[in-house]
C-alpha cells in the first residue's frame, strides 16, 4: 500500500479525493496542495447567493465537522509547479517537493480572460472566492453591468446583478445562448429569462474591445456599438490548469488525458475533475467535464484506481443545474446535435416544463425548468437505463 | 398544529410541502407519515420534491440524503441535519406539530 498520496488541488475534486482515500481505507499520509489560501469552498454559490450577499463564507465552506478525522496534511497557498514522474514527486513554488507513492491531479480549470483586458479596473472573471469578493465590491457601487458571454456563469451573474438593481446587458457571440449544452430550441427558451427580468441580451455579436484607460468605461462590439459599462464580467469558458505538467511526460490534450477509470498514462498518477479529460466509450473521445457533480462523485473512482481496487468503469449520467432569475434549470444526460427534443410536461411559456431529448426514440437526456420533482424521476430513469445498457 | 391534508390525498411514496415560516415536508412511507424541514441544509431546494427511498429522502438538487426518522444526514454533500416534526393523524386528516424548541432557536 502507498505511504504518501499527494492530492494536487484543494477544491471539490481534491477534497472529495482525500475523503475517498479514507473511505476506501487508505491509512497513509495524505498531502493536499492548493494554490488558493482559503480552505476548500463551494464554487456554485459564487455567482448566486454569495455574490448577492445572501450566503456567507461559512455557508459555502466545503469542510465538514468530522473532517479533522481525515488527518490531512494541508499545503494551502502553495502552487504545484511540476511533477517528476520518475521520482514521483510534486514540485512546489516555494522550492520544496512532496515525494509521493501516488498522485491525484485535481488542479481544476481557470476562467478564460479577454485578451487586452489586463490591468483594466472594473473587468472581472468569476471563478474563485477572491474573484467573487472583488466583483461583489465593484457591483455595490456600479450602475451598469455588461456581461460578455451568455453561458451559465454569465446568465447567473446577470441574474444576480438584476436583483442588486443594476442595469444589465449580456453580449453573446453565438446566435443562440446555451445552444452547445441544451440545443438551439431549449437554449432559446432559457435565454428568454433575460428579457423576462429586464436584462438586455444581444446575440450574434462579438466584442471588438474594451474602452477605457485605467478603468473600463464601455464595451465596443464588432458592429461598432458602444455599451457604456461601470463593470464588465467576462464569462467565456474555462481552461484546464495543466501547464505545470508540460514537462511531466503525461499525455495532455484538453486536460490531462485519462482512461475511463481516471488513470493517466503514468502509473500511480490519476486525474479527476475539471483538469481531466476522461475517455468516453460512447463518445469515442476524451471528454473534459466541468460539472460540480462530476467533481464530487468521480474522485471515488480515481482513488479506487490509484489504490488498485477499482471495479468496472461506471458510465455516469452527467448532471448540472443553474439558478437564474428565480428559475431552476436542471439537465441530465448526454445530448447530441441531432437528438429530438420535446416538452412532456408544462410549457416553455410558463417557464415551468420538462423536456426530453430522444435519439432513435429512446430518451438520452432530460431538461427541467422549475420541475425538480419530475426531473428527479427522469434523471433516475436515465441512470437506470445507462446501467442496464453498460 | 398545522392541518396538512386528508390521509387519502398523500399516497405511499408521495410527499407534500407545508407552507410555514420554515416550510415542512410531509412524507408517506408505506402508510407511515414523517415530517422534516422542507429546505435542504446544503443549498436551497425543497426536499418534498426529492426522491423517496425507504425512510430516506434524496435532495433533488445535489442528492444529499436525510433520514426521515431522525433528520440526520445519511448522504453528503449536506453536513447539517434537518429538524423532524411530529405528525398526528386525526379524523382522517394529517397534522404536523412543528418542533417548537427548534422554532424558538431559529
Amino acid at each position: 500500500m502507498s505511504r504518501t498520496v499527494a492530492v494536487v488541488g484543494a477544491s471539490l475534486a481534491g477534497l472529495s479525493a482525500a475523503r475517498a482515500l479514507r473511505e476506501q481505507c487508505y491509512d497513509g499520509r495524505i498531502v493536499v496542495i492548493g494554490d488558493e489560501a482559503h480552505a476548500p469552498y463551494d464554487r456554485p454559490p459564487l455567482s448566486k447567493g454569495f455574490l448577492a450577499g445572501a450566503a456567507s463564507l461559512e455557508d459555502i465552506a466545503l469542510g465538514a465537522p468530522d473532517d479533522a478525522g481525515l488527518d490531512l496534511d494541508w499545503r494551502l497557498g502553495t502552487t504545484a509547479v511540476g511533477l517528476d514522474r520518475l521520482g514521483r514527486s510534486v514540485l512546489l513554488d516555494d522550492g520544496s517537493e512532496v515525494r509521493a507513492d501516488g498522485v491525484v491531479l485535481a488542479t481544476g480549470a481557470r476562467a478564460r480572460r479577454l485578451p487586452g483586458s489586463e490591468g483594466l479596473a472594473g473587468v472581472h472573471v468569476l471563478r474563485s472566492l477572491d474573484d467573487a469578493v472583488a466583483l461583489r465590491e465593484d457591483l455595490a457601487t456600479a450602475g451598469r453591468l455588461v456581461v460578455i458571454g451568455a453561458g451559465f456563469i454569465g446568465a447567473e451573474v446577470a441574474s444576480t446583478a438584476r436583483t442588486l438593481g443594476l442595469e444589465v446587458t449580456v453580449v453573446e457571440t453565438q446566435p443562440v445562448p446555451l445552444a452547445g449544452p441544451l440545443g438551439e430550441h431549449m437554449g432559446a427558451v432559457c435565454a428568454q429569462l433575460h428579457a423576462d427580468h429586464g436584462t438586455r441580451l444581444l446575440v450574434g455579436t462579438g466584442v471588438a474591445g474594451l474602452v477605457g484607460t485605467g478603468r473600463v468605461q464601455a464595451v465596443e462590439l464588432t458592429d461598432g456599438t458602444r455599451l457604456p459599462a461601470d463593470v464588465v464580467v467576462v464569462g467565456i469558458g474555462a481552461t484546464p490548469n495543466t501547464e505545470w505538467l508540460a514537462d511531466s511526460g503525461l499525455a495532455l490534450g484538453n486536460g490531462v488525458l485519462t482512461d475511463a477509470h481516471c488513470a493517466t498514462d503514468v502509473p500511480g498518477v490519476v486525474a479527476v475533475g475539471d483538469c481531466a479529460a476522461a475517455w468516453s466509450a460512447s463518445g469515442e473521445r476524451h471528454v473534459r467535464t466541468e460539472h460540480w457533480t462530476h467533481a464530487f462523485e468521480r474522485p471515488a473512482t480515481a482513488v479506487a484506481t490509484l489504490l488498485g481496487t477499482g471495479g468496472p468503469a461506471q458510465t455516469p449520467v452527467p448532471y448540472f443545474w443553474s439558478d437564474q432569475y428565480g428559475a431552476r434549470i436542471q439537465f441530465a444526460g448526454s445530448r447530441r446535435e441531432d437528438d429530438v427534443v420535446r416538452v412532456l410536461e408544462g410549457s416553455c411559456a410558463d417557464r415551468s416544463f420538462l423536456a426530453v431529448y430522444e435519439r432513435h426514440g429512446h430518451p438520452v437526456a432530460v431538461l427541467g425548468m422549475n420541475q425538480p420533482r419530475l426531473f428527479t424521476r427522469w434523471r433516475r430513469q436515465l441512470r437506470a437505463a445507462v446501467l442496464t445498457h453498460s | 398544529m398545522i392541518p396538512v391534508c386528508p390521509t387519502t390525498a398523500l399516497s405511499p411514496g408521495e410527499a407534500i410541502r407545508v407552507e410555514a415560516a420554515q416550510p415542512i415536508a410531509v412524507f408517506n412511507v408505506d402508510g407511515d407519515f414523517y415530517a422534516i424541514d422542507d429546505t435542504c441544509t446544503h443549498q436551497d431546494a425543497s426536499l418534498a420534491d426529492g426522491w423517496l427511498d425507504g425512510c430516506a429522502v434524496e435532495c433533488p438538487l445535489h442528492a444529499s440524503c436525510f433520514d426521515l426518522r431522525t433528520g440526520k444526514v445519511s448522504g453528503p454533500p449536506a453536513k447539517t441535519p434537518v429538524r423532524t416534526h411530529r405528525v398526528v393523524v386525526h379524523g382522517g386528516t394529517i397534522y404536523v406539530q412543528p418542533d417548537t424548541a427548534a422554532d424558538g432557536a431559529a
